[in-house]
């Protein structure tokens, strides 16, 4: 403290020029997704959401090797056979992963088919077994599975359905379809949102209201009806593989307008920040300028926007397929599977036919929860 | 006397970083005003709302104690608890906030939300409550309390708003008003009257006051006692007289030596002389379309700018000075092309001494080319201005990309010189803006401006924005490029005092019109029109033998058909402008 008695004054030494070069916020150099990672990793459910679908997108290829049966591969003795237990100790005693094989035997006071277990053999599983033949990522020719149930007994996990498909496997391979249908479609409807929404929010006047009208009129269809009618329209006759493709750019074909708007919204408020601007003023093109300075800036917001979109497609196939009107058998998707499980009375006798159920909510939710979080992180530069 | 409010080695910080504000402490003292000073990131925000602990919910407030002696005794704020606590706020003590807009909700009348206060306090009724808040909003100066009370937020200008936030803070008669940058967001000449009624207000009530501002000029307006703040330290404190007349520390005596003021001028300057102007504009009109209020009725029209004739010097700079809504930045949109004016205006650029001139207002595509490499603008916002995605030096090579000048390594040559040139080091080249203060962030957008060797600059208020002292920084910056790259500026202010230290002719604004025009020197030393007076009278200086005349900022400030006889204008017709001495113009009947 100085001696001047009318005020306090700081002793500390003070260096005017200290601060000039120094960076102010060292911590924000860094590109934006580096930015954007940092905060999302303190998500925990977003975090836990992404690492699992990631290792879904990942397995897809290899689900014939886990699976133990083939998608379509029927088992007539055992049609609605229940659920099998893996076990693991056998009276007491350890003896590694088995089943208790089962046979069926028809009950004569309620005309089902009922599965006896017999609980004296218990039948170990055999690991990287050979089984039926299959396509290892669509084109690798194997018939090694990870496990198969020993010779003469059956491996049903959760139960087989009416024509006696193990309903595991197929939920296995169902998922390469209705995981992927999502993506497709996702891409479609992001091409053509981005695309007119860039334009509609750039160049705004006509383009933007005739834009915004034909966003209105798609809107205001009825969506259910006209998915129906678009599908409906597909001919019969196309394999499993083209009515899939069609199927997701219908979806994203419906998909695009919410997105368009999101987009136009988005470049409205860009395009008044000065770097826009600014780069106008240098005599950038349009092209540039939305390329360059607006897509980059809201690429994380598209990224969001996209994980979210992505489970209304998963949906949505899913809801076609249960109708009949989306994927048909052979193709395998949780929506197919579900066709089966229309029928009430048979749910509440074979409840494990409703068993897709479980892998959609899992993976809708997962998808929502990592939505989430990136959106929670988009903004890097607050506080 | 016990002082009002005893603040004690408070030291706040967030998160596990090192403190924000350590070791502060002061007293307020019954019925005078404290000053808090500093600049952005100094602590003097947070500090002061630790007061009524509207902290960010990340802050945690490390030690320290906060005593209040106000009407219930002592009481120690930071033992409160919350619902205590919600008794104090706005009753005892009452905070006025920066923002105007963003303080009053936009959905409520300004009536029952200034009444809320003593709903809530006091368990008025609506009617005692309505007749408290009107005597209240005609103690701060409505003309017509009845109007304000049932209009919205949205209805009244920045300095109304703030009056009537004022009024929110005052109706339960506090002890203390914090005033958190009250007038940093208004124009000076509202400012000047907003300061005068808060310290009206003072007197009448014998409330303290703790004022925050960057303003020195401020600060001897207002305060009797001054803390000043620098990196969440006091640096001085004591009281205001002693310090402003003789400032001890080296980084109160910084903040002086920035204080922009307007100079005393002992003569007139002679007139600009027009030989070679690099931008004339003749008779620019700027009419906007608005939709009516209703759909069947016609649309109206806004008028930005009327009837504009100037001409800028090879190597000079003009200066445009205004409130917001005078139509100065529609003026450099226009100037620069982005913006046409209405039919029979004429913009004309002449990128060379007696070449052909340009008609920037219709360029063909290759004119207009041509045209971006000549002229550049620096803009206001320096956290808006470089995209947060690219490097600097992306950012700084972009202009030489889209008129594809030179190599790569050519452009990152020129980016590191330039990036030099305006006192940042080259290894900044790969860095991204968000790590850069504002005022370094103005120098890389400067870089950049320079970039494709322009030969006319348009600053659109380049350091509205940043503190004083960094101010000060850029605008020595601005005149050393202008001086080494023979530049002209066209420069854009609000503030008078700015503009006063790098112009060398200034043209003053109101509702669209230019009103009077002189060299700079001219105008301060006979300053002719009522608002150019109002503009220099509201002007704060950091001298407490200097007070605002709010006398002189009454006369000049109101609307136009408001000024004396000789001024006035309306609507659509307004006088010439007459010429007073050679160079100087002012708008006025003869």
């Amino acid at each position: 403290m100085t001696d001047r008695p009318d005020r306090f004054v700081d002793d500390a030494p003070f260096d005017p020029t200290a601060s000039a070069l120094d960076l102010e916020r060292a911590d924000l150099d860094a590109p934006g997704w580096v930015l954007v990672w940092r905060k999302f990793r303190t998500h925990k459910l977003g975090l836990i959401s992404g690492l699992f679908i990631a290792f879904s997108y990942i397995m897809l290829p290899f689900w014939g090797f886990v699976a133990p049966y083939g998608p379509n591969e029927r088992n007539e003795e055992y049609l609605y056979a229940s659920p099998q237990k893996i076990r693991l100790f056998h009276e007491g005693e350890f003896i590694g992963p088995f089943i208790y094989p089962v046979t069926a035997e028809a009950n004569l006071t309620t005309f089902q088919w009922e599965f006896v277990p017999d609980t004296d053999n218990p039948a170990p599983l055999r690991w990287f077994c050979e089984g039926t033949p299959y396509k290892l990522a669509g084109f690798i020719p194997s018939d090694t599975h990870l496990f198969c149930p020993a010779e003469g007994t059956t491996v049903f996990v959760w139960g087989s359905d009416r024509l006696g498909r193990d309903v595991f496997s197929r939920i296995l391979y169902g998922a390469q379809l209705s995981l992927t249908v999502g993506l497709i479609g996702i891409l479609v409807s992001f091409s053509l949102g981005i695309f007119f929404g860039s334009i509609a929010g750039y160049f705004g006047g006509g383009i933007d209201w005739v834009i915004n009208r034909v966003i209105e009129i798609l809107r205001s269809l009825p969506e259910l009806p006209l998915w129906l009618a678009l599908s409906a329209a597909v001919p019969s006759n196309w394999g499993p593989v083209a009515v899939f493709f069609i199927i997701s750019i219908i979806l994203g074909i419906l998909d695009w307008p919410g997105l368009a708007r999101s987009v136009r919204a988005k470049f409205l408020s860009l395009r008044e920040e000065e770097y826009v601007r600014a780069a106008e003023m240098m005599g950038a093109k349009p092209g540039r300028v939305i390329g360059r300075h607006l897509l980059p800036n809201f690429a994380s917001h598209l990224i969001a926007s996209a994980t979210l979109s992505i489970p209304a497609m998963i949906l949505g196939e899913t809801a076609l397929s249960f109708l009949g009107l989306g994927l048909r058998a052979p193709a395998v998707s949780w929506g197919v599977m579900l066709n089966d499980a229309q029928n009430l009375a048979s749910i509440e006798i074979y409840p494990w036919t409703a068993l897709p159920m479980v892998p959609i909510i899992v993976v809708v939710l997962a998808f929502n929860f990592l939505g989430d979080g990136l959106r929670d992180s988009l903004d890097p530069y607050q506080d | 006397m016990t002082p009002l409010l005893t603040v004690e080695n408070l030291e706040i910080g967030f998160g596990r970083e090192q403190s924000v504000v350590r070791d502060v402490s002061f007293e307020v003292p019954r019925g005078e005003t404290l000053a808090l000073v500093g600049e952005s990131g100094s602590g003097k925000t947070i500090t002061c709302r630790s007061v009524l602990r509207i902290l960010p919910r990340s802050a945690q407030v490390r030690s320290g104690r906060i005593t209040f002696n106000g009407r219930d005794g002592v009481v120690e704020l930071s033992k409160l608890t919350e619902r205590q606590m919600r008794h104090v706020r706005g009753d005892a003590i009452s905070m006025i906030f920066q923002e105007p807009m963003r303080s009053l909700s936009p959905l409520h009348r300004i009536g029952n939300q200034v009444s809320e206060v003593l709903w809530i306090h006091r368990g008025a009724s609506e009617r005692e409550a309505r007749r408290d808040v009107l005597r209240e909003f005609e103690r701060v100066g409505f003309a017509d309390p009845e109007r304000v009370y049932r209009s919205y937020p949205f209805e009244l200008s920045g300095g109304m708003r703030q009056r009537a936030m004022i009024a929110m803070a005052m109706v339960a008669k506090p002890d203390l008003l914090i005033a958190d940058e009250p007038t940093t967001a208004l124009d000076v000449t509202t400012q000047a009257q907003v300061l005068g009624l808060i310290k009206t207000l003072q007197k009448d009530t014998g409330m303290s006051v703790i004022l925050v501002t960057h303003d020195l000029g401020v600060v001897a307006n207002m305060a009797e006692h001054v803390v000043v703040m620098h990196r969440g330290r006091v640096m001085e404190k004591g009281d205001a007289r002693p310090i402003l007349s003789d400032p001890t520390h080296p980084y109160t005596q910084q903040l002086f030596a920035a204080a922009p003021e307007i100079p005393t001028v002992d003569e007139p300057a002679p007139e600009v002389e027009s030989n070679d102007p690099i931008l004339t504009m003749r008779d620019v009109n700027k009419t906007y379309r608005l939709r009516a209020s209703v759909a069947w009725k016609p649309d109206m029209l806004a008028r930005a700018v009327r009837g504009v004739d100037l001409a800028l010097e090879r190597g000079k700079t003009l200066a445009i000075v205004g409130e917001s809504g005078s139509g100065k930045t529609t003026l450099a949109k226009i100037a620069l092309g982005a913006e046409k004016p209405d039919p029979g205006g004429e913009v004309l650029f002449r990128p060379s001494a007696g070449g052909e001139p340009v008609v920037v207002n219709q360029m063909t595509r290759e004119e207009r080319t041509e045209f971006q490499k000549n002229a550049q603008m620096v803009f206001q916002d320096p956290y808006s201005s470089l995209s947060p995605r690219m490097r600097v030096q992306d950012a700084l090579t972009e202009p030489l990309e889209i008129h594809g000048i030179g190599s790569g390594s050519e452009r990152r040559d020129k980016a590191a010189a330039l990036i030099e040139q305006v006192g940042l080091k080259s290894d900044m080249l790969k860095r991204f803006p968000h790590a850069f203060s504002g005022g370094q962030r103005q120098r890389l957008s400067i870089a950049r401006a320079l970039m494709l060797d322009p030969v006319l600059l348009v600053c659109d208020e380049p350091t509205s924005a940043l503190d004083v002292s960094v101010q000060e920084q850029i605008l020595s910056l601005l005149e050393e490029i202008r001086d080494r790259h023979k530049l002209s500026y066209l420069f854009i202010s609000h503030d008078l005092a700015v503009v006063a230290r790098i112009a060398d002719e200034v043209a003053v604004m109101r509702a669209g019109i230019v009103v009077e025009q002189a060299p700079a020197e001219t105008l301060f030393f006979d300053p002719r029109h009522p608002y150019t007076k109002a503009l220099i009278a509201a002007q704060p200086e950091p001298d407490v033998n200097r007070p605002i005349d709010l006398a002189t900022v009454a006369r000049g400030a109101g609307a136009p058909s408001d000024w004396p006889e000789a001024f006035r204008f309306g609507e659509d017709d307004f006088p010439a402008l007459t010429t007073m001495s050679p160079g100087h113009k002012v708008r006025q009947h003869v």
